[in-house]
């Protein structure tokens, strides 16, 4: 714990720390460009540059620089301020001039530390450097004049992606940052190399000239794309949200978010149901609130009723149909549509419960059948920290190209009853062993012979629980939370053959097997669920209402509204409320204070944020086997898992020219 | 320093070097070089293997020799490592030739030392013979370009060609270099002056005379 002296306070500091990180802890801001705290140091924008003693007498980057013993650092000082204002200078010796034309304009680093740190005028007559544009994907719009050589993108492209494909070509004033060959960035966490970029260089080709950053009204919201609840903040002007950008939070998503995640936005305006629409004689017609209802009404299900609810929604929505079902009689509630029918009778066993950050430290991982990078890719990221501190890790599946050196153990889950003596020496000799079962290990049955694994293996211990479940949709901790498991799974839905099958935007399901119910449908894209409903009730997205999420670890997570939702679309909770009303039950609450507060007294997990206790895991059931191959992972286009990413036309692009090669002729400029 | 530029990669760039692979004694060679390396670390073998693989390219042209795109990505798969770090390297070192080249690579250094000693001279010379900066002769046989100081300012003028240099040039003496290499000749390489070796003094001594014969303490003098 070294003792440095920053502008003449004395502060004590980690042992390991930088010199830039000791003037924060200090409370003085060092601008930097290149430095960024998740990535290697590079020590080459020179911006960061402070006066130290002992040490040349010359201004040092403190970025790169380790705070030692006795340290006396100047951020204050004649030499700092014109090392600074020199830096700046030659930043923008080749920086263009274009601040209103470009998109990162308001929100830009060189822009603001020019303003706060530059001198003001340039001294520089000569031309400028102007660099061809690189072809990155349909993603990422280049300026590469614009580029200041900070190498973050290339930086976070190896060591948090995995995938080697940015990189500085040539050198010096002519060195260039560019994909090899000018191919596109077509990984699954491309575009955070945006948020990066400190400049206008590499910014969001689908936002291109869409707003200024000013006008735009920022809400705080949880990622819908996936099981990890990513924290996100939605930026909306008007009635439209048009862009989604990560927040930090270490414990979830660091500060990264999936492409699925951000470029889903241009899916909340299209395809959108904005008015109630009801069946007759085979067709949809648009129709009026008070018809739909009445529709509604007509069904007269009685306690035949089943509620199926999607991978989008949130527990508020789902607690009330709930309420719904059970003001009419019925508790046929399911929500994994794709018919799993994994037990839930202890939720620590479908939970995720090394937790997002956790997994970091595992020493030795199973993944059993799970494609990670499709199904929550940001989990990958953290599996790669693990592999880096030196974890092994052992893939049961197809094969895949995880980004870090895995085993791959063959596709037949026989082998979790006879592992390889590298596995079990490996899991023996481990003192963090994590298993991590997906979806496609749930769909053959695994669960039993996970949770066997972890008895054998020892896997719960002092401090550590290394037994994972990894879902893929973010409505599915909190719809176990709330009940919405059947033992027989949607299997016994069917069975039931109820009259009215209400769907909380449940597009995934294969409504041909409800063919004699009446399908209410509430969701709020025309997709699947839409083309099979007998009544359509237009439903708010997830940013258009305030809402609880529970993520596959298990943490309860509270999104907030950005923006109304169109036409005549309202928020689902009044939707049930109203068809409470429609078929004459009363499910106890007129306002969605009263809503939530009767899902806590129900589920008190709801209503604290953070991790939910699931208790003790429970005791592998008796002879748990697993058999069976696993032919394949259910993400089948990674790009186009739910119904806002199949309307978003970015991610229809990115599907149709990453996954299946189809190419788009460039629009001159 | 000249603007380098990859050679875009096209379907008859495929054609010709797709199917590249080390001639068998290169292969050996290949070994010996990543074995200087701990396992594992194999990508440290990058610059010696992209040198090997421009100098079986240029064998194969008779030319100085360069690195084209499959070239470059057949290094890459050998290496085990992304194609874009080998890119980086070939693109960051003046010495991999990232574009065709002809049989002899003039490198002329006009840093101050040469500049001032006549560099100017040996340009034009070479301007004389036909060549062009940045440009090959049509026959494929030079290509001249203009480098920084390649640390050989105590016999400037120098040129580097290919893997020898010339120093202590006249325009004259360039010419006959040009002549020579044309010809199919190896000119003398090294200091082109009569009586000098290496880098000693050229003529009499003009200073630390007093140490021809024994050591001498120059201490007390300062």
């Amino acid at each position: 714990m070294p003792k440095v002296k920053v502008d003449g306070v004395e502060l004590e500091v980690p042992a390991g720390a930088t010199v830039l990180q000791a003037c924060e802890l200090a409370g003085k801001e060092i601008p930097r460009f290149c430095y960024h705290e998740r990535l290697s140091i590079a020590g080459n924008c020179r911006m960061c540059l402070v006066e130290v003693k002992p040490g040349p007498p010359k201004p040092q980057a403190s970025c790169a620089l380790p705070a030692t013993e006795g340290q006396e650092i100047r951020t204050d000082s004649e030499m700092v301020k014109k090392a600074r204002e020199g830096v700046m200078e030659f930043l923008l010796i080749n920086h263009p001039l274009d601040c209103p034309i470009c998109d990162q304009g308001g929100e830009c680093d060189l822009q603001d530390q020019s303003v706060a740190y530059g001198r003001g005028a340039s001294r520089y007559h000569e031309n400028k450097r102007a660099v061809t544009e690189k072809y990155m994907g349909p993603l990422i719009k280049t300026t590469m004049t614009r580029c200041i050589h900070c190498t973050r993108c290339v930086r976070f492209s190896e060591e948090v992606a995995g995938v080697d494909e940015i990189g500085a070509l040539y050198r010096g004033e002519t060195m260039q940052i560019s994909t090899y060959l000018e191919k596109a960035a077509a990984h699954e966490l491309s575009a955070n190399v945006i948020d990066l970029c400190p400049v206008g260089a590499l910014t969001s080709r689908p936002y291109a000239f869409e707003a200024r950053p000013w006008e735009l009204k920022k809400t705080l919201s949880i990622d819908v794309s996936d099981a990890l609840g990513s924290n996100i903040r939605l930026d909306s002007r008007g009635r439209e949200v048009l862009r989604i950008l990560p927040r930090v939070n270490d414990d979830v998503n660091e500060e990264w978010l999936s492409d699925r995640g951000r470029y889903m936005v241009d899916g909340l305006t299209r395809r959108r149901l904005d008015k109630p629409w009801l069946r007759r004689d085979g067709k949809l017609v648009a129709a009026t609130w008070a018809e739909a209802f009445e529709a509604v009404a007509k069904i007269n299900p009685g306690s035949s009723v089943a509620v199926i609810a999607g991978d989008l929604v949130d527990c508020e929505t789902m607690f009330a149909a709930k309420k719904l079902g059970g003001a009419l009689g019925s508790t046929l509630l399911e929500g994994r549509q794709t018919g799993l029918a994994y037990d839930t009778s202890n939720l620590a066993a479908v939970n995720f419960n090394s937790t997002l950050a956790g997994i970091e430290d595992a020493d030795a991982v199973l993944i059993v059948g799970s494609m990670i990078r499709d199904e929550a890719p940001l989990l990958n990221t953290r599996l790669r920290k693990a592999v880096k501190k030196g974890a092994k890790v052992f893939v049961v599946g197809p094969q895949w190209d995880p980004t870090y050196p895995a085993t791959f153990l063959g596709d037949d889950l026989a082998v979790l009853g006879n592992l390889p003596a590298e596995v079990s020496d490996a899991f023996g000799a481990a003192q963090k062993p994590a298993i991590i079962l997906g979806g496609a290990a749930l769909g053959k049955g695994a669960l039993g012979a996970g949770l066997a694994f972890a008895e054998q293996f020892n896997l719960v211990r002092e401090g550590w629980n290394g037994f994972n479940v990894i879902h893929m949709a973010s409505s599915r901790m909190g719809g176990l939370m709330l009940g919405y498991a059947q033992k027989g799974g949607i299997g016994d839905l069917v069975a039931a053959k109820p009259k009215m099958v209400i769907s909380l935007g449940a597009d995934e399901v294969d409504f041909t097997k409800f063919a004699d119910s009446m399908i209410v449908h509430i969701g709020h894209h025309g997709d699947k669920a839409a083309h099979a409903a007998d009544v359509i009730l237009p439903a708010a997205a997830f940013s258009e209402k305030d809402g609880t999420y529970v993520n596959t670890e298990g943490r309860v997570q509270y999104a907030e509204k950005a923006v109304f939702a169109p036409g005549d679309a309202r928020e689902d909770w009044t939707i049930l409320r109203a068809m409470a009303d429609a078929l004459g039950v009363s499910v106890g609450f007129d306002s969605f204070e009263q809503l939530r507060a009767a899902m806590v007294a129900e589920v008190p997990a709801l209503g604290v944020e953070g991790l939910a206790d699931y208790g003790a895991l429970p005791a592998a059931p008796s002879g748990a086997k697993a058999e069976g191959v696993i032919a394949g992972y259910p993400i089948k286009d990674r790009y186009l898992t739910n119904a806002i990413a199949r309307s978003s036309p970015t991610l229809q692009r990115c599907s149709a020219e990453l996954l299946h090669g189809e190419s788009f002729a460039e629009a001159a400029e | 320093m000249a603007d380098r530029f990859i050679e875009p990669d096209s379907p008859e760039l495929r054609a010709r070097w797709g199917a590249f692979a080390w001639t068998a004694e290169n292969a050996e060679q290949a070994k010996v070089i990543v074995g200087r390396y701990p396992a594992g670390r194999q990508r440290s073998a990058v610059m010696p293997l992209l040198d090997l693989a421009q100098r079986q390219v240029g064998a194969e042209l008779n030319t100085q020799g360069w690195l084209p795109i499959p070239v470059m990505e057949y290094v890459a798969k050998y290496l085990d490592m992304p194609v874009i770090r080998v890119v980086e390297v070939a693109t960051f070192y003046t010495m991999y030739n990232i574009a065709p080249i002809g049989r002899f690579h003039v490198q002329v250094c006009g840093t101050t030392p040469c500049m001032l000693r006549g560099s100017d001279d040996i340009m034009a010379a070479c301007k004389g013979k036909g060549l062009k900066k940045g440009h090959t002769t049509a026959d494929g046989m030079f290509t001249l370009t203009e480098v920084e100081c390649m640390g050989n300012c105590a016999s400037a003028p120098m040129v580097q060609i290919n893997d020898d240099n010339y120093e202590d040039l006249t325009a004259a003496d360039m010419e006959r270099i040009l002549d020579e290499l044309a010809a199919g000749k190896q000119p003398k390489t090294g200091t082109q002056l009569p009586g000098r070796h290496t880098v000693e003094p050229a003529g009499a001594l003009s200073n630390l005379t007093a140490m021809v014969d024994a050591n001498h303490d120059y201490r007390g003098e300062w």
